[in-house]
């Protein structure tokens, strides 16, 4: 491939590093480093990693809320009901579908909005940059509602605006089938979360060297070349990470669908599930295991971005 | 209203007050745990009360503000034996559940009185999160109250709560159409009768086909009506628990549930037709039959008051029993409503209960009918000349909720109305396959064997 890069910058070494081991005063920085750090490492251990070992520990049980005396250990059996039922792998289709797309909707989108605020005069630049952040500090459910409304058949203005479109009439009954419903939860989704992906693209675009574009210029490079040569390869790893943040945050939808549906027409995700079981049923038990399923999957999605992609994020960060 | 109310009370006192109150009280704590609960107990209600009187948390379903009144005046009957305050619940009543399981589990002190929608009693009761009800207060409390509602309120043969409000569903009719239809509204009538009416007329017949509770309610309703109910055998063992939707009962009411979604009938929508939607459904020229419960006279008068309908509009308004499925056999119409109970949490179990006896006097029950539209559960309340004037359809109402049936009572009773709502749903898919698969779905997951 004919891409355009800086090469990597050299690192400095330490000029003569002492014979064994560390010198006294990196020892004492890295014991300030932890004091530093501590603090906030333990604090993420009770509020993440506790809860999360809890959850596990709890799905090895068959333990309702309101009915503890009748707790009992069942293993993983737990995970073999969730496993084995065909509404579990119903909710992981509807949550990989909604991801896929929107996720894929939101990075094209997400990347013309970029390229407008990063080309934006500098007058503008700051309203503009406002106006397409506004959907992302809307609240999701308040978000949901509105788009809820917005597509209702009696309160709704959708229906009466576009419904000089064909298959839209008056009364298109939007929540009322499974796939209109998936288009307006997608719908929602995309615009609440694209100014997030615009944002890091934007970071991205923004370290792209000027100096290579100019090159390219003068070499006669078309709009195209350049996009394709030079600007999306500079900012492989900013993509990918505004990828894989949207993509864990998507697979863990809920409010929109919470709202919306309330999971009707089988539109219910992994997240709905959980809570389903958990807080609706109050088993305990059965939730937490679908929740460690989540979480699961989660990781999973994670892990294959990182190696799958190569993506490294503190080159994202711009460390290296 | 009632929040901003709540919250206005609990501002009064001042929190060092308060917390050294609730301290005194409960010697010999000091567990980190303890702490805590004592912490979310002084923001849960901030205890307003001055000195040592006994502070009462009631938490209220959201109303017009009618329960902080009550409560405000029973407060002032007590003659400062105690005060009560309210703490608001969420509007949704899946949710007030969710919130009062989740804190009584945890054995939330700050819960004293609980408004309790109907068939939310058999789990907190079953669980044992609800004080005994004393004897003397039982047979007062259960006297003069209609038969759905009582039921309701009991468990395993006992009064676990104290019966406050009742609801039903009528039938709404409007009175040009069922004329123009020929339909002689003073004898029962069945839903086919209905569908038919509707289609001639080309009107609309409003019910609730939404995936929610109101469609359990519609559900329960015509199985009841039909002679089954929805828990053949009841348990509070989940897997002795024997259903009753794959009985003949439970296939015609499925069969009236398929015609009237696929009458071409109901309007746009139908499977995400709520009570909201089918009340304004029957404000519009289309309307032509409806069942729904009695908010739906009070919304229509108070739309006439703030000019946006015409009189003319509730003055067409009919209303009789809820219809029947077979021409021969009475109907069971739904019964709803508030029951109120007290948690064995509670630090004053006795001033509590002594609280509901003054909620849920006579007197508060008509006054809460009137302001609130709520009807009420004594039937005696339905003679007041004050709720006969300003319900016509009073006497209605009572004849309704005395041949009313429960929804299934059962420990177990969000997994049935879930199960119900993922089988039943959309109503125009119900076919006479789906008894059995709810049957099967529910024991599944009673079972503990499949999701949810």
């Amino acid at each position: 491939m004919t891409t355009t890069t800086l090469p990597p910058g050299k690192k400095t070494e330490p000029v003569s590093a002492p014979p064994g081991g560390l010198s006294d005063r990196s020892r004492a920085e890295r014991r300030l480093g932890w004091r530093l750090a501590g603090p906030a490492f333990v604090v993420m251990l009770a509020v993440t990693a506790y809860p999360i070992v809890q959850a596990i520990w709890y799905s090895l049980f068959n333990y309702r809320l309101t009915d503890p005396q009748n707790r009992s250990f069942i293993g993983l059996g737990n995970y073999g009901v969730i496993l084995t039922d065909s509404l579990w792998w119903q909710a992981v289709a509807v949550t990989v579908f909604i991801t896929v797309v929107t996720v894929v909707v939101e990075l094209i989108l997400g990347f013309a909005l970029a390229l407008v605020m990063n080309k934006a005069l500098q007058a503008i630049r700051p309203i503009l940059r406002a106006a397409i952040l506004i959907p992302y500090a809307v609240i999701t459910v308040v978000s949901a509602f509105s788009w809820a409304f917005a597509f209702n058949i009696t309160t709704g203005f959708v229906n009466s605006w576009f419904s000089w479109l064909p298959g839209i009439g008056t009364d298109t009954d939007w929540f009322g089938d499974k796939w209109t419903s998936l288009l307006v939860i997608c719908l929602a989704e995309i615009w609440k979360t694209t100014p997030f992906i615009s944002l890091l693209l934007l970071a991205g675009l923004a370290q792209v060297p000027d100096v290579l574009q100019e090159a390219a210029m003068v070499d006669g490079a078309t709009w195209w070349q350049r996009m394709w040569r030079v600007t999306i390869p500079n900012m492989k790893a900013a993509i990918m990470v505004a990828l894989l943040f949207r993509s864990l945050d998507a697979f863990r939808i809920f409010d929109s669908i919470f709202v919306m549906t309330a999971g009707a027409n089988g539109t219910e995700s992994v997240s709905f599930l959980a809570y389903r079981q958990t807080i609706s049923r109050v088993e305990i038990g059965l939730g937490s295991a679908v929740s460690v399923l989540l979480f699961l999957s989660v990781m999973l999605i994670a892990f294959g971005f990182i190696k799958g992609f190569r993506i490294d994020l503190s080159q994202a960060r711009g460390e290296r | 209203m009632s929040n901003a109310a709540g919250h206005e009370r609990s501002g009064r006192g001042s929190p060092a007050v308060s917390r050294g109150g609730r301290r005194s009280r409960r010697p010999g704590v000091a567990s980190a745990a303890t702490l805590l609960v004592t912490a979310g107990t002084l923001a849960a209600c901030g205890s307003g009360g001055s000195g040592g009187t006994p502070t009462l948390t009631w938490y209220i379903n959201p109303d017009s503000g009618g329960q902080a009144k009550i409560a405000a005046s029973c407060s002032e009957e007590s003659d400062g034996a105690y005060t009560i305050e309210t703490s608001v619940l969420p509007r949704n009543s899946d949710a007030q559940r969710e919130q009062l399981v989740r804190r009584l589990a945890a054995g939330d002190e700050s819960i004293d009185i609980m408004s309790l929608d109907v068939p939310f009693a058999p789990e907190l009761a079953q669980a044992g999160f609800l004080a005994p009800i004393p004897d003397d207060v039982a047979s007062e409390v259960s006297e003069g109250v209609v038969q759905g509602s009582l039921e309701s309120a009991t468990w395993d043969d006992e009064l676990v709560a104290v019966p406050f409000w009742a609801n039903t569903q009528l039938l709404w009719f409007r009175k040009s159409v069922a004329e123009a239809a020929g339909l002689d509204m003073e004898k029962p009538v069945t839903w086919d009768q209905l569908v038919e009416a509707a289609q001639d007329q080309d009107k609309i017949l409003s019910a609730q086909g939404r995936r929610a509770e109101s469609l359990t309610v519609w559900f329960n309703a015509l199985i009841e009506s039909a002679g089954g109910h929805i828990i053949d055998k009841n348990s509070t063992d989940p897997d002795k628990i024997q259903l009753g939707f794959d009985t003949p009962a439970g296939e015609r009411a499925a069969e009236v549930m398929h015609e009237v979604a696929t009458s071409g009938a109901v309007g746009p929508a139908f499977s995400t037709s709520s009570e909201d939607t089918s009340a304004s459904q029957f404000e519009s020229p289309d309307a032509g039959f409806m069942v729904n419960w009695p908010f739906v006279w009070a919304q229509a008068n108070t739309k006439v008051e703030a000019g946006t309908l015409e009189q003319s509009v509730p003055d067409d308004y009919g209303w009789a029993l809820y219809p029947r499925v077979d021409e021969d056999t009475p109907s069971a119409p739904p019964l709803g409503g508030i029951n109120l109970g007290v948690s064995k949490f509670s630090n004053y179990v006795d001033f509590a209960y002594q609280a509901t006896e003054c909620i849920t006097s006579d007197e508060n029950q008509a006054d809460y009918m009137i302001t609130n539209g709520n009807p009420a559960s004594s039937a005696a309340v339905y003679d007041d000349p004050d709720v006969q004037e300003n319900y016509p359809m009073a006497d209605t109402i009572r004849e309704s909720l005395e041949a009313s049936a429960p929804r299934p009572l059962s420990p177990y009773y969000s997994e049935i109305t879930g199960g119900l709502q993922r089988e039943y749903h959309p109503p125009a898919g119900v076919s006479s396959s789906t008894g059995q698969q709810a049957d099967d779905l529910i024991s599944a997951v009673l079972r503990g064997d499949q999701l949810l």
